[in-house]
């Protein structure tokens, strides 16, 4: 009996029910709320291990794969995790600084973003997307102008300082998407951050 | 069926679409992505044909206007395409769309959240002809070096009394990158500034960009010779409008000539409603 049996086959479920379907749906979502920084809507399909939320798993579906380099944070760094990510995107693990896209709450991700992919001058998209693991989102908090943003939007953002030095090394930066149970928001590089007044 | 939803395979639809999520991150920036060989020649909006099978679902309703045109060969064809790969519904009407492809016109009719506007770009890069080498211009935009840009802009003047850029005018998005927004006449350049989001898809040259909703959009120009979105002094001949792009049509061997809406769904819905003069 192979004791590896139950996590390979816990690994395989809470994928896509119908990959291209379910992927288009989630990349809209996904395209909607970083076109619009602040926005929040609802992304589904993906059921990872816990911690994961179901929306950060299904970000990972739609966007990873065996060219794109995945770091997970300690908390998030589980086998069953390791398992499921393996299973269904095929994406290789690295350490922070060589990632594509970086998950996990905002604590354990802050200490290593000077380490992070900022792309180079020539090619400022060759950078670090994040995925960061909230326990809620609701439109307040930091203040958001810029790109995909009529006058203002409104954003619970874990740390403002961070995202707001982030804005003022555009082109060059790191862009976020924030993730609570099925929902998801955007923070490009793009968006001017304040905090309250 | 012998392909997927949307044609593209779902490893290439997750290679575009990081390309069109850096492309919106970074505003007027150029992603590069590897484009692949599609049903139709370059030239006939295979960027723009990919933009859109990355980003299409199945709830989508998808235009295509070619040269604002929904009925020349072109649109006809790319519709029929994504109708039959992606099983969306197709409209002519702007208003009904939520994702338009589009070959060289904005549409007349303004746009709105939630739609989406895939441009087909030739050449993506707005500095090709000034300097031919992609390693030289990445690094011209790298160090926001564009003053090669409006020496060309003051030699139009120079020769010609006035910039004589007539499509395909560069735009600096958010004071930061120049822009080219495809050969779209000056006249829509204003629109540019919309509250759709706008992706840019160049096949051949391998490129994806983006004017995410309310992007500042500057058309370039000088104080002394401020940017004019001119356009034909008539009204159109169907439907009398007076605010839209016209086309000039021959219509005989003796000269004759009339100006037509290039839009034909916003002269067609003018006439339909009775607003045509």
């Amino acid at each position: 009996m192979a004791l590896s049996a139950p996590s390979v086959t816990d690994a395989m479920g809470g994928g896509f029910a119908n990959p291209p379907r379910d992927a288009a749906i989630a990349f809209r979502a996904a395209l909607g709320v970083m076109a619009r920084p602040g926005l929040i809507r609802e992304i589904t399909g993906g059921h990872p291990p816990l911690p994961l939320s179901p929306a950060a798993g299904s970000l990972l579906l739609v966007l990873c794969d065996p060219e794109t380099r995945v770091y997970l944070s300690p908390s998030c760094d589980t086998d069953a995790i390791r398992a499921w990510l393996r299973f269904h995107t095929g994406a290789p693990l690295v350490s922070a600084g060589q990632a594509d896209f970086a998950i996990g709450p905002w604590a354990e991700l802050a200490p290593d973003l000077p380490l992070m992919r900022k792309g180079v001058q020539d090619y400022p998209d060759r950078s670090v997307t994040l995925i960061v693991e909230m326990d809620h989102l609701s439109p307040k908090g930091a203040r958001l102008t810029g790109p995909g943003i009529k006058d203002e939007a409104w954003l619970n953002l874990p740390d403002i300082a961070a995202f707001a030095a982030n804005a003022r090394s555009f082109p060059l930066g790191f862009d976020t998407f924030f993730t609570a149970g099925d929902h998801v928001a955007a923070l490009p590089r793009s968006t001017r951050v304040a905090g309250v007044a | 069926m012998s392909y997927n939803f949307a044609y593209l395979d779902e490893q290439t639809k997750r290679m575009i679409r990081r390309a069109i999520l850096k492309g919106v991150a970074i505003p007027g920036y150029q992603v590069p992505f590897a484009s692949r060989e599609m049903p139709m020649p370059y030239g006939w909006g295979t960027g723009g044909v990919q933009v859109s099978a990355a980003c299409l679902t199945p709830d989508d309703v998808f235009k295509v206007i070619d040269q604002g045109a929904d009925d020349t060969t072109n649109a006809v064809s790319i519709r029929r395409f994504f109708e039959k790969t992606a099983g969306v519904a197709v409209t002519e009407k702007t208003a009904e769309a939520t994702v338009i492809q589009t070959r060289h016109r904005i549409p007349e009719t303004p746009l709105c959240a939630d739609q989406i506007l895939v441009y087909q770009v030739p050449i993506p890069e707005p500095l090709r002809f000034l300097e031919p080498r992609e390693t030289e211009t990445r690094k011209m935009h790298g160090l926001e070096e564009y003053g090669l840009m409006h020496v060309k802009l003051y030699e139009d003047i120079a020769r010609h009394g006035e910039i004589a850029t007539a499509y395909a005018y560069p735009v600096k998005v958010e004071d930061r990158y120049v822009m080219d927004p495809s050969p779209i006449p000056k006249f829509d350049n204003p629109k540019l500034e919309s509250p759709a989001l706008q992706l840019f898809g160049a096949g051949r040259e391998q490129r994806i960009y983006a004017l995410p909703p309310f992007t500042k959009v500057a058309s370039l120009d000088f104080e002394d010779y401020p940017f004019d979105p001119s356009k034909a002094a008539h009204p159109c001949a169907l439907c009398g409008a007076e605010d839209s792009y016209l086309d000039e049509v021959i219509v005989d061997d003796a000269g004759g000539r009339m100006f037509v809406c290039s839009d034909t769904d916003y002269c067609a819905s003018r006439r339909d409603t009775g607003e045509a003069a």
